[in-house]
Formats: C-alpha cells, structure tokens, sequence
C-alpha cells in the first residue's frame, strides 16, 4: 500500500516511461539487472512494473546503506521487501548468494544492479560477479538487462533535493548464461546488453 | 458557495468549440472507415489521437475558465512546471545545476504564478527577467563548478523565461483593466489561445491537404508554405470573426490575430530548432498524438508577451 502510493509519486513526479522493447511486461520471473546511478533507481523500475509482477519483485539493496537509518530501514525492509546483502564483511555464512537464491527459489524476482554501487560517471562500471552466479545457480530464470535513462539526473549522488527530469526505463531482451560461457565473457556480454539499452 | 458559471457570450463560445469538436471527431471517424494506405491509416490513427487529446484539453481549459481567474492561474502555472520539466530534460544539464534547477522549478515558477494570483503585476513583470536572471548564475556560482558556466546559466535563464515567464503572460491578461469591460478579461484570454492553437491546427490541416513546399527545410520539415498561409489567413478571419467577445473593432481584431499567429508560427520554429538539434522529434509524451506540453504550447509562449503588451498599450 505505501510502495505503490510511492510508485504513484516516483511516476507522478517523473513521469517515467517504460519502453518494454526486448519483453513483456508480465510477471514472469526474472532478475531485472540495470545501471546504478540514484538511490531512486530501484523505485523507478519497480515503479514501471505491472501491478501482479510488482507484488514479487524485490530489489537487492546494501545492508551498510539502507541500515544507516530507522525510516531508510523501514522503507527497505518492510515497505519494498528489499533483500538487503552484506557488501562489506562477506563471510561464508552470511554468503548474500544463498539469501538470493532462496528468494528466486520462492518464485520471486529480483531488481539488481551489478556495478556494486552508484556511479558518477556516464560509463557504467565493470559488473560485480554475482549475476553470474546467479545465473549458474538458477538456470531457468530470465535475466532481463534494463538501461535507467535520466534516473541519475533525477537525484544524484550526494544531493537530496530531487529534481522531475522526465526519465525512461528501458528493457532489453533476456538473457541466459550459455553452456560453457567463462565468467568474464558472461559479465561483459550482459554489461553491453545494458548499455545496448541506453541507446533505444 | 456560487456555482462555476460563464456570461452569455463564454456560453456562445463553449458551444461553438463543442460542435467544432464534434464535427472533427465526426471526421475523423469518416475518415478512419474510408482511408485505406498504410500511410494513410497511420496518420488518421495520429489525427484521431489529436481530436481526443483535444476534447480533453478543452474540457480542462473551459473548466479552469469557469473557475475565474485563480483556476487559469493554476492551469498555467501547471502547464509551465511542465514545461520547463520537458525542458530541462531536453537540454544537457550539468551536475553543478542541481540546486539552481531547483529553484527554478519549485520556487521561481510557483512565485511567478502566485504573483499573478495577488495581481501584483508590477513585480510579475520583472521578477523572472531582472532577479530571476541574476539569481541563477549566481547559485551557479556556489556551486562552483565554472565549465561550461555561460552556457549552463544561460540554459536555466532561457528556460525560466520560455516557459514560464511568456506563458504566464496569458493569465496575466486577466489583470489588465479595459474601461467599460471588467470582469470580462477571460474572453481575451479565450481570443487568445483559440486564435494560436486554430492557427497550429490549421497549419497542420492545409499542410496535410495542400502541402508541397517546405518552408523551413533545414528547422521543422513538416511545416509548408501552403501550411503557414492556409493556417495564417484561417487565424485571421477567426481572429476577426470573434471580435465582439473583444474590445477591438474587427479590423483590430483581425490585425491581432495576425500578429498571434505569426509569432506562434516563430515560436512554433525556434521550439523545433532547439528538438532538432537535440535529435529528438517531441518534447516528451504527456499529450497523445501530440508530444509533450511543449510542443502544445510553443505557439503560445512566443505569442502571449505581444498580445499582452499590445492590448495594454492600446486598448488600457
């Protein structure tokens, strides 16, 4: 209830655009992997997602972050459901993988952004390797590559005050980690399909 | 509390918009049954959407009109965040405008508006040219990041006078005092924004019927030379047919016309300059078939200043 009037407000206010160009907008379960470059970049893809597909759609946010605050926590924790990871002390227990693939095991989907952490930049960083474990580890899961356009501008990093640039979301076609494909030859392949995105 | 109501006369004009809507959804429904091309079929379906954006804008105008002066404020100043929100979209921003884009859409915008609200027209006039102007370059500079620093400002000034400060000069016409006529200064804003808008529509109609020469190639390739006369000519006889809503004779009123829908041509032409050299063919996607806000409104910006101006000169 309060995630969608946050949803209303996030597309009120940016009048974001969903371009569905390489899926439908459907609740199949996917793992929507995007460019990160706003602390409002998971609201404004989930923001754009179809009401049956946002009920199982969660996105994967920074423990160390979104614990920072008791509303921050709230909001990740209880509004968005978010699947908050350990970044900083990862240790073979608290391994974010196995929270992550217990969630796609539950038939949910998940919102992850492989930079690892917001950019300044206009090039997207080298992507972490976790969405290659992820697609190992759940092979029938569609991975969907999706280019925030204009997000950044929205609330970049170290201001608070948001500003409504008109933003778009753009969604590529699914992908699959191929039979023998290398890690790196995976992660490079799956950060142009993003970039491919930013282009339409 | 006192119902929304219009004079006689605002009640002749609601009929006449309703039964011209009405004719052109009529047509344009003909014309969805007859049309057969691909090419054809996909500019019916365009015009369709127009007709029904339309009815919509209208029902909103009419209702903002009827509310008296505060419900057009509101309008415009809406239309103007808008806008200035497509705007700002379109135009590369630096990271160092953050906070003087703020400003710009959630306080000098609200500010104009409201000024006009208190009709505190002195202050409306020059708040946005003299201390708009001088703030932006200025909260620039604390940001102090000083690339591009000319351009950058320049862009926010531009913007704010654009979109905010010429549209505003539409409900601004709600302020001015014509002896013998108070209380009647929404027909002059009615005048106004029918003649620009017929003037777009019939551009776009004789230019889709008759339009062989391109009058502005390298600008807006869809704008003719039999569009422009077409359009003009028809804003005239409009302009002149609907001067007893005015203070102007018909002459007056037609020479007002003329000058609107010739400024709306330009500004119809600078707006398109500044799309496509952006590469891009609309302002944004708020209005079906049309674009955004801005490619609504483009004739109106450039078109309200010396309609305003002219009205207060010589008819106050």
């Amino acid at each position: 209830m309060i995630a969608e009037l946050f949803a209303a407000g996030v597309r009120l206010f940016t009048g974001v655009q969903a371009r569905w160009l390489g899926c439908a907008p459907d609740a199949t379960q996917r793992i929507y992997f995007a460019n990160h470059t706003s602390n409002l970049d998971f609201l404004v893809l989930w923001s754009v997602l179809p009401a049956n597909a946002q009920r199982k759609t969660r996105p994967v946010a920074a423990m160390d972050y979104w614990r920072g605050g008791r509303i921050r926590f709230y909001l990740a924790d209880h509004v968005f459901r978010g699947v908050l990871i350990e970044r900083k002390k990862v240790t073979r227990s608290n391994n974010p993988m196995h929270q992550l693939i217990a969630v796609l095991e539950g038939g949910e989907s998940l919102i992850i952004f492989p930079e690892g952490g917001r950019t300044t930049e206009t090039e997207m960083r080298p992507f972490k390797s976790g969405l290659y474990h992820l697609g190992k580890a759940m092979p029938n899961v569609d991975l969907v590559p999706v280019y925030l356009d204009n997000a950044n501008r929205v609330l970049p990093k170290g201001e608070f005050l948001p500003i409504p640039f008109l933003c778009s979301v753009n969604f590529g076609s699914p992908l699959r980690l191929l039979p023998d494909e290398s890690k790196d030859a995976f992660l490079t392949r799956a950060r142009a399909a993003v970039g491919a995105m930013a282009k339409s | 509390m006192k119902l929304p109501s219009f004079d006689p006369q605002m009640e002749v004009l609601v009929t006449g918009v309703f039964v011209l809507l009405l004719v052109a959804s009529i047509t344009g429904f003909v014309l969805k049954k007859t049309v057969k091309s691909e090419r054809g079929q996909e500019v019916v379906l365009n015009l369709n959407a127009r007709i029904n954006a339309w009815w919509v804008m209208i029902f909103i105008f009419f209702l903002a009109m009827a509310t008296g002066g505060i419900g057009s404020v509101i309008l415009f100043g809406f239309t103007s965040f808008l806008a200035l929100r497509e705007y700002i979209t379109l135009t590369p921003t630096h990271r160092a405008d953050h906070r003087a884009l703020f400003w710009a859409l959630f306080i000098i915008t609200p500010l104009q508006y409201a000024l006009i609200g208190v009709r505190n027209d002195g202050l409306a006039i020059i708040m946005i040219p003299v201390y708009a102007y001088l703030f932006v370059p200025i909260r620039n500079v604390i940001a102090g990041d000083c690339q591009d620093f000319l351009a950058r400002s320049a862009k926010i000034q531009w913007g704010l006078m654009v979109c905010v400060y010429f549209v505003s000069y539409a409900p601004a016409l709600l302020l001015l005092h014509i002896p013998g006529r108070e209380g009647q200064n929404g027909k002059l804003l009615y005048f106004l924004v029918c003649v620009a808008q017929m003037s777009d529509v019939l551009q776009y109609v004789f230019g889709k019927c008759f339009g062989r020469y391109k009058i502005a190639p390298t600008i807006s390739p869809n704008k003719t030379i039999e569009g422009f006369v077409g359009g003009v000519s028809g804003a005239v006889v409009i302009g002149a047919g609907l001067y007893w809503i005015t203070p102007f004779n018909p002459w007056q009123a037609a020479l007002m016309a003329l000058i609107i829908a010739l400024m709306g041509f330009y500004g119809g032409l600078v707006m398109s300059a500044i799309k496509r050299d952006r590469g891009v063919k609309d302002y944004g996607v708020t209005i079906p078939g049309h674009g955004g806000i801005m490619d609504r409104i483009d004739s109106l910006c450039f078109a309200a200043p010396v309609f305003f101006h002219l009205t207060r000169y010589f008819f106050t």
